[in-house]
């Protein structure tokens, strides 16, 4: 096939398409957005989620239905998604589940910068790592062969650099992938299996055996020439060698070009024969891995020799002259990076009065996270808290609990519509159950979009993926529903008073209240006028469709 | 895959302000490079640089290339669209790189001052050892048809500006 310059999510998008899966889901993260939208687009059927939690398990459902499934998301989404995860490496799966984490080493959109490869080896999951985005899509075609052979969900990391890079691949450059080939991809059908799937404690003892006896067979597939795509040693120069992986590899092998290299692909289980006969025939191995020393504490507890990186380097992503200075084992301080000209909300984003509101009157403002997470920077400073999806609320409650009544009353939880849906509702839940004596405020900012990771949709706008209408969530009645007292829609840019004296009232009133602050993202504004308009002319033609199917007598 | 030096590589970086093209400029330098049969790799930061923060976008192109982002002072072009990023980024260069800086066209000579992105990319273009063909290639299937004849325009400006330039500004061609 032809030479394609792709992003490492597209080419996960491709080879998702080219491997039949059946069903991709997931929640916007950067990097790891554009792998279902780029799925849709291909005409796999993608669709989103409201939270990580969700997609895993309808992902699940599916896989125990023997189909193939693709989960995507952020790094931190993982976490949201971890109670799922850890179980469903109990149950495995009939059909191939492949969990997308995307992590974001060095933070360019992101609250931290925790490193995934901790949740293969918590959860006792294969985890796959590739390079490139030609191993992007030859990895996950392997992904689903592994998931099917093993029945155990498998676990795809991928880092920012991959996600976004574009580099060539040549799909189907080993013969392997069933374009077109539909006919072989798996039919969906389910068959029970109580003993494996319901995790009461006299399943789960022996499903965690059999999860360990698994790992113990691909650990030990993993060190043979069948799984060479994954690890293998690169021979060179005796006197250095690299132990690397993901993006890394590729920093190292141009930092050091004639070293010899063990490449790792299947970063759990490690390869330990392989790496242990890898250090015996160099005389010096470093280890070159990004964020935490995973592989190189792996290693150590496995009674192998190598050198990890120094401290320093365990912040913030590597790169060539990163490597060369890990090889030089150089500890001096490092240059400062060019500073350029930080976010900020845009010129002409509704939501400027509400900061400039908050500010006014000296709120305590719990954050969370979005483009609004920007309010934190100048000119506005009105951010005080931002931690994690959907914590403002929890942390604005906890605030008014325990300050003075005064100091109290200035706390406002501020919450974007999608984050909202994501795992905000049950901090509503909460405030409706314990209710703070001074009573809290919860300004939800409803620009109608997910507009951080690019104006994606969620349950709250009404449309799916690509933009068809659905079911649509209703913020003002889910929080009525919960039983909050005094639930307020008001756009604050075609009213700015108004959204200031109703601030005010909500703040001076010792009630439950929500404040519901509406005017679409001006740069989804004119996308989101022509999906609407879309459809509009849908519901109508189905409406037409409906009367015209309906019986004589009903239409009467 | 082999352990084998990966040869010569050259290294653009491009840089701008959100908003600005410069995305879209180094999709289609790297495109020209892919068409002109080349290896090639393109790094960048997505997501918070739509909020009209500074970005930059790292094409590499050469016979095989392995770290997708160009290491810090070993560009040989920097090719800047905003006058804001040039100083913040010019550590970026080697000894003797090019900088392509926005004040090489200027101001009305463009129809639509959108296109500087493609603009630059043409005076990149005198430099490269890319065949123009590609380049065109690349513009065409990068922009709709109406907006063909505009960025056509955009890169012969560039080319002949660069093309024009003093040799003070030109500074030295690598290699």
């Amino acid at each position: 096939m032809e030479r394609q310059l792709l992003s490492g999510d597209e080419a996960v998008a491709l080879a998702a398409l080219h491997s039949g899966v059946a069903l991709g889901t997931g929640y916007p993260g950067t990097p790891s957005t554009e792998i279902l939208e780029n799925f849709s687009e291909l005409g796999g059927r993608a669709q989103w989620a409201p939270n990580e939690k969700v997609a895993l398990e309808v992902g699940l459902g599916a896989a125990f239905a023997n189909a193939r499934t693709l989960v995507t998301m952020k790094h931190v989404g993982l976490n949201v998604a971890a109670d799922p995860l850890f179980t469903a490496a109990y149950t495995g799966v009939s059909g191939a589940l492949i969990v997308v984490t995307a992590d974001d080493p060095g933070m360019s959109s992101s609250q931290n910068e925790q490193d995934n490869r901790r949740y293969a080896i918590a959860a006792g999951l294969p985890m796959l790592e590739p390079s490139d985005s030609q191993e992007a899509y030859d990895f996950f075609l392997t992904a689903i062969e592994m998931s099917e052979r093993w029945h155990l969900p498998v676990l795809f990391r991928m880092t920012t650099r991959v996600c976004h890079s574009k580099s060539v691949v040549v799909p189907e450059s080993d013969g392997r992938a069933a374009a077109g080939a539909a006919a072989s991809f798996p039919v969906p059908h389910f068959e029970h299996d109580m003993a494996g799937r319901v995790m009461i404690p006299a399943h789960a003892r022996p499903a965690h055996r059999r999860l360990r006896a698994k790992l113990a067979e691909i650990a030990g597939w993993a060190e043979s020439p069948e799984a060479a795509q994954l690890n293998r040693v690169v021979p060179g120069d005796p006197e250095l060698g690299i132990v690397a992986s993901g993006i890394s590899f590729m920093h190292a092998l141009e930092a050091a070009p004639n070293a010899s290299f063990l490449r790792i692909g299947l970063v759990n289980p490690l390869p330990l024969n392989l790496a242990r006969a890898f250090a015996a025939s160099v005389a010096r191995t470093v280890v070159i891995e990004e964020g935490d020393p995973v592989i190189a504490d792996a290693l150590r507890a496995a009674g192998i020799s190598v050198e990890s990186k120094a401290e320093m380097y365990r912040f913030g992503e590597l790169d060539v002259r990163r490597v060369r200075r890990i090889l030089a084992r150089d500890e001096s301080p490092e240059p400062a990076p060019a500073r350029g000209k930080p976010p900020e909300l845009c010129p002409a984003c509704p939501y400027h009065t509400v900061y400039a509101t908050l500010k006014k009157h000296d709120c305590i403002v719990a954050g969370d996270i979005g483009c609004y997470t920007l309010g934190v920077l100048p000119p506005y400073q009105a951010m005080d808290t931002c931690v994690a999806m959907g914590a403002s609320i929890g942390v604005g409650l906890g605030l008014r609990h325990v300050l003075p009544p005064a100091e109290a009353r200035r706390v406002v939880s501020i919450i974007g519509d999608s984050t909202f849906v994501h795992s905000g509702i049950s901090g509503l839940v909460e405030m409706s159950y314990n209710p703070p004596a001074t009573g809290h405020v919860v300004i939800v900012l409803d620009n109608g979009t997910t507009a951080m990771t690019g104006q994606q949709e969620h349950p709250g706008t009404g449309r799916t993926l690509d933009h068809g209408p659905t079911g649509k969530l209703s913020i003002e009645d889910v929080a009525s529903a919960v039983g909050i007292g005094s639930v307020t829609v008001i756009d604050p840019y075609a009213d700015p008073d108004g959204f200031e004296r109703l601030l005010v009232e909500r703040l001076a009133a010792s009630e439950l209240s929500v404040i519901v602050a509406r005017r679409p993202c001006i740069l989804a504004a004119a996308d989101i006028r022509k999906w609407e308009r879309q459809a509009a002319e849908f519901r109508a033609a189905a409406a037409e469709q409906a009367l015209f199917d309906a019986p004589a007598e009903e239409q009467a | 895959m082999s352990a084998l030096p990966a040869g010569k590589v050259t290294n653009v970086v491009l840089a701008g302000l959100g908003g600005q093209g410069v995305i879209k400029a180094s999709d289609i330098l790297a495109d020209a490079a892919l068409r002109a049969g080349l290896d090639v790799k393109k790094a960048e930061v997505h997501g918070m640089s739509q909020r009209g923060g500074s970005v930059t976008s790292d094409v590499r192109f050469g016979e095989r290339v392995l770290s997708p982002m160009v290491p810090h002072g070993e560009a040989d072009f920097l090719v800047v669209l905003a006058p804001s990023e040039v100083e913040v980024n010019r550590d970026l260069l080697r000894p003797g790189g090019v900088l392509i800086a926005p004040d090489l066209v200027p101001e009305g000579e463009l129809a639509n001052q959108r296109s500087l992105n493609v603009a630059l990319l043409g005076a990149l273009c005198t430099y490269l050892d890319l065949p123009q063909d590609a380049f065109l290639a690349a513009m065409k299937a990068a922009f709709p048809e109406k907006l063909h004849a505009v960025n056509e325009q955009a890169f012969e400006l560039g080319r002949t500006l660069a093309a024009g330039a003093e040799p003070t500004r030109r500074l030295r061609s690598p290699q």
